[in-house]
């Protein structure tokens, strides 16, 4: 299969690539990794004019932890994201996460920031950004500006970003002491979408209550579903079997699964039920409580 | 721009060449260098017959555009035989009977490949994990896992 044809462009910096997008606006797509825009255009479900590849682009590949933020270049390979011990000893929800993108030929290309702008409720990384409560950094003609995650998704393939907007960085706030998370995903075999998954990520005060939590699912709607009401029903109580239960319950009531060869809206949904109470056990786990 | 001048390193040979932008890494290993150890299987970025290495990294080159290339370096099936003597992961999949059609092999051989080159002595685990994002049909991967066992061995 070959796309159809394009004009490709590979700015050598950020300013560039931005005045390139500025100039073809909804005529142009950003390539990052490329994992999902180049299946898209071979399969001809997308078409565009120009390609603007920001893979020539420096400074974009990045994790470091900076003013009480966790931050990741948006053009930060997956497969460097996998590899990295400050992901793997404090951030086990994006360890987690990466871990079950796609595969790992897939993961030396794909690239995070490419996870989110694509828009895909089926990718796994806006589930766990939304849990862990992110922030977007998104480079335009007049600078940067910064978007909280729960604003990002708007719809299906459609986020907040402007189309003369790159999407540059991720800012994670850094977790207190005595928190945790996980990503815990269902997935026919290597490399399939989830069927269902689920990201949580929590922070216990000395009592053991929860102080703070973030509970997200993956492929359960039109965009990355934030499971509010079950969020609300943890907060101050103690992550026992019961709770996590309810929480569970609430999620899986909260979410929109449509029917497909993965399954049935039924079978989805209590996917994500049982989903939700092992990702907010093991996050209650790594928070250091029960 | 709609055609671009590129060079790449191929397997240590520098190859230049004018391609669409359209064109993927994959056809131009195949139609314009005539390297056709690289397979086509699946074209959906599932199946991994189109490995290769970019940069010293596997990836499925039928998701890679050629002009994304230039500049870099590729690895093809083609360059791990040396002065007539096969790589041990060549002789791994010979030895261990690790291919039955062979269509899934020469991007298995360079996922191996890749995986000894970072790390040379992988448990079965890491092994399995690593050729996860290759799918062969015939073996049920467990001569190919022997086969990444045999050349880690000779490797050593």
């Amino acid at each position: 299969m070959i796309p159809a044809s394009f004009d490709y462009h590979a700015p050598k910096t950020l300013s560039e690539a931005v005045g390139l997008l500025e100039r073809y606006r909804d005529e142009a797509k950003v390539l990052s990794g490329g994992q999902s825009l180049l299946p898209l255009l071979k399969l001809r479900l997308a078409q565009v004019a120009h390609v603007v590849d920001i893979g020539r682009v420096p400074g974009l590949e990045y994790i470091k932890e900076e003013k009480g933020f966790l931050k990741i270049g948006g053009r930060t390979r997956e497969s460097t994201l996998e590899r990295s011990e400050l992901i793997r000893g404090k951030y086990p929800i994006l360890a987690d996460t990466t871990a079950v993108i796609a595969d790992p030929l897939v993961r030396n290309l794909a690239t995070v920031g490419g996870n989110l702008a694509h828009g895909d409720p089926a990718n796994d990384h806006p589930a766990t950004m939304l849990a862990l409560g992110a922030e977007v950094v998104a480079t335009g003609p007049k600078g940067e500006r910064t978007i909280p995650i729960d604003k990002f998704f708007t719809g299906l393939f459609t986020t907040a970003l402007a189309p003369d907007e790159i999407l540059t960085e991720i800012k994670i706030p850094i977790p207190p002491p005595r928190s945790g998370g996980a990503y815990v995903k269902l997935e026919r075999k290597v490399g399939d979408f989830a069927t269902a998954a689920s990201a949580a990520q929590l922070t216990l005060g000395k009592n053991g209550q929860v102080e703070r939590v973030g509970l997200a699912l993956t492929n359960a709607g039109p965009k990355p579903v934030k499971a509010t009401r079950a969020e609300q029903y943890l907060q101050g109580k103690q992550p026992d079997d019961e709770a996590i239960a309810e929480a569970a319950r609430l999620a899986s009531q909260d979410c929109d699964p449509t029917a497909d060869r993965r399954g049935s809206v039924e079978y989805k949904r209590e996917m994500a039920r049982v989903l939700s109470a092992r990702a907010l056990k093991k996050a209650a786990q790594r928070a250091g409580g029960q | 721009m709609a055609k671009h001048k590129i060079r790449v390193t191929v397997n240590g040979t520098g190859s230049e060449a004018e391609v669409e932008s359209r064109l993927l890494l994959v056809h131009f290993i195949r139609d314009v260098l005539r390297l056709t150890g690289t397979h086509i299987g699946c074209d959906t970025t599932h199946c991994g017959a189109c490995t290769v290495l970019l940069d010293g990294e596997p990836v499925k080159s039928c998701t890679v555009l050629a002009v994304q290339a230039d500049g870099r370096e590729v690895a093809t099936v083609e360059g791990l035989e040396q002065n007539g003597q096969l790589h041990p992961i060549q002789e791994g999949f010979w030895e261990k009977h690790g291919l039955q059609c062979g269509y899934c092999t020469p991007g298995m051989m360079m996922t191996g490949y890749a995986l000894l080159k970072s790390n040379a002595k992988p448990s079965e685990e890491e092994i399995r994990k690593a050729i996860s994002g290759n799918l062969c049909r015939c073996t049920g991967y467990v001569n190919i896992v022997k086969a990444v066992q045999h050349a880690a061995a000779r490797s050593r």
